[in-house]
């Protein structure tokens, strides 16, 4: 049961990286949206695996998109910085339930999901496209990208969710 | 000591967030400052070889257009070479020449980001160097920044720190061709004096300042035009020939008196001191 878990969360960091590498990145919706279903893989993540090796992972998964993207490693700190304040942000979503050892995500209800899912999904722009753009004279610049990029993203997200939901974890 | 460790325990995810987010940003910051970062860039030898197979199967989609760009450059180059009359100049000793080209293809290409790259799929085996010049049939592209053995990156003229020698055409009048990040189909040209005339509609061609494009590369077309702040200098807004969304095959450009110029420049600049 532990390997299956193992081994699924490997065949879906590689498939994530080149969908995103090959897929994604070449949208570019409207001239700028490419969308970052990569964050899947954080909602995905089981939730009681030891939290040093899962920043280690999202680290890892960032640095790997950016040396496709030519990105330096903007990906590499804005996938980190979920990655550490995703326990916050569950709390914040789920209350203390999710500290239950029978806490599932597939247990809580779709609204739940949701908010989790674009609570990620914001943080990670914002860093991403502050970094990206690092200077706050274009604040106006970064809130379009992010507002605009983070819808399609969610929206991308929940119909990759909803096609691969995972039933047991 | 023991307070050290339990604190250094109880924080240890905080701390490794800490360093790890420090090894992030110090890698970003230093290529905002410098260049693009030695380390993290597409050309090495897993994400060339994975994207030139990803590049390999898309190609065919596009052959229809590519073709019919080659076919209009040839056409182009007959006419010249029929009605030129200058054929009789042309010197055949290749160590005569200043300039040598190389054809490449692009295997990664980006425009939507603030500082876009692209990937080509010659490198260093094709004797590629940074700092040689990227061209297509129907004008300017880029600057080659990284090489590994079979792959290059090019700074692309949508790159907030391109900064290209380019002048208007059939006049001296040079200026800096660089880019604002908000419309990929367009740059602008500053450092034009008001003194000069302009029209919209005017070609923009590469100057012959830089050492790394030959003169007369075009450039784009004036969309509209400016004065800046202090009233001297225009700005201007020059759309592209390119259709920077849509290139398949360049022409790497290479100075053949580069170094001797850059040698000679550096040695001047050194005797001002």
């Amino acid at each position: 049961m532990i390997s299956n878990s193992y081994f699924l969360n490997v065949v879906r960091f590689i498939l994530l990286v080149l969908v995103q590498v090959l897929v994604f990145n070449r949208l570019n919706f409207f001239g700028f949206i490419n969308p970052m279903v990569y964050i899947l893989f954080l909602y995905w993540y089981p939730i009681k695996e030891n939290r040093a090796a899962f920043i280690g992972l999202a680290f890892l998964l960032g640095i790997s998109i950016d040396f496709f993207s030519d990105s330096m490693a903007l990906h590499a700190a804005s996938t980190l910085t979920i990655a550490y304040m995703r326990p916050a942000i569950m709390r914040f979503v789920f209350g203390v339930n999710f500290e239950f050892q029978s806490f599932k995500l597939s247990n809580t209800t779709r609204i739940q999901q949701i908010t989790f899912l674009t609570l990620l999904i914001i943080v990670h722009h914002l860093v991403f496209f502050t970094l990206e753009i690092f200077s706050l004279a274009n604040f106006l610049l970064i809130l379009k990208k992010v507002l605009a990029t983070g819808a399609v993203t969610l929206i991308l997200c929940l119909l990759f969710g909803s096609l691969f939901s995972v039933k047991k974890e | 000591m023991q307070q050290i460790i339990k604190f250094i325990i109880r924080y240890k995810n905080f701390l490794l967030y800490i360093f790890l987010m420090i090894v992030s940003i110090g890698f970003t910051i230093q290529s905002h400052s410098y260049h693009q970062s030695r380390f993290f860039n597409s050309s090495n030898w897993l994400t060339g070889n994975i994207l030139e197979t990803s590049n390999s199967v898309s190609t065919y989609f596009g052959l229809d257009t590519e073709n019919q760009k080659l076919m209009d450059e040839n056409r182009r180059l007959r006419d010249m070479l029929f009605n030129g009359g200058e054929t009789d100049s042309i010197v055949l000793d290749s160590t005569q020449r200043m300039y040598t080209i190389t054809t490449g293809r692009v295997i990664k290409n980006s425009f939507a980001e603030p500082r876009n790259y692209i990937t080509i799929d010659k490198g260093e085996k094709d004797s590629i160097k940074g700092d040689m010049g990227v061209i297509t049939s129907k004008g300017i592209l880029g600057i080659v920044e990284n090489t590994s053995n079979h792959f290059a990156t090019v700074q692309s003229i949508l790159n907030e720190q391109s900064n290209i020698n380019a002048k208007i055409k059939n006049t001296n009048h040079f200026g800096s061709l660089v880019w604002n990040m908000k419309r990929y189909d367009v740059v602008q040209l500053i450092d034009i004096p008001r003194l000069v005339k302009l029209t919209v509609g005017d070609t923009i061609v590469t100057g012959g300042m830089s050492s790394i494009f030959p003169e007369g590369i075009p450039v784009g077309t004036i969309r509209k035009f400016d004065l800046n702040s202090s009233n001297s200098f225009y700005n201007i807004d020059v759309a592209l020939f390119n259709d920077m969304t849509n290139i398949k095959n360049v022409y790497i450009v290479n100075n053949a008196f580069r170094e001797e110029i850059k040698e000679l420049e550096n040695k001047s600049q050194s005797n001002d001191q």
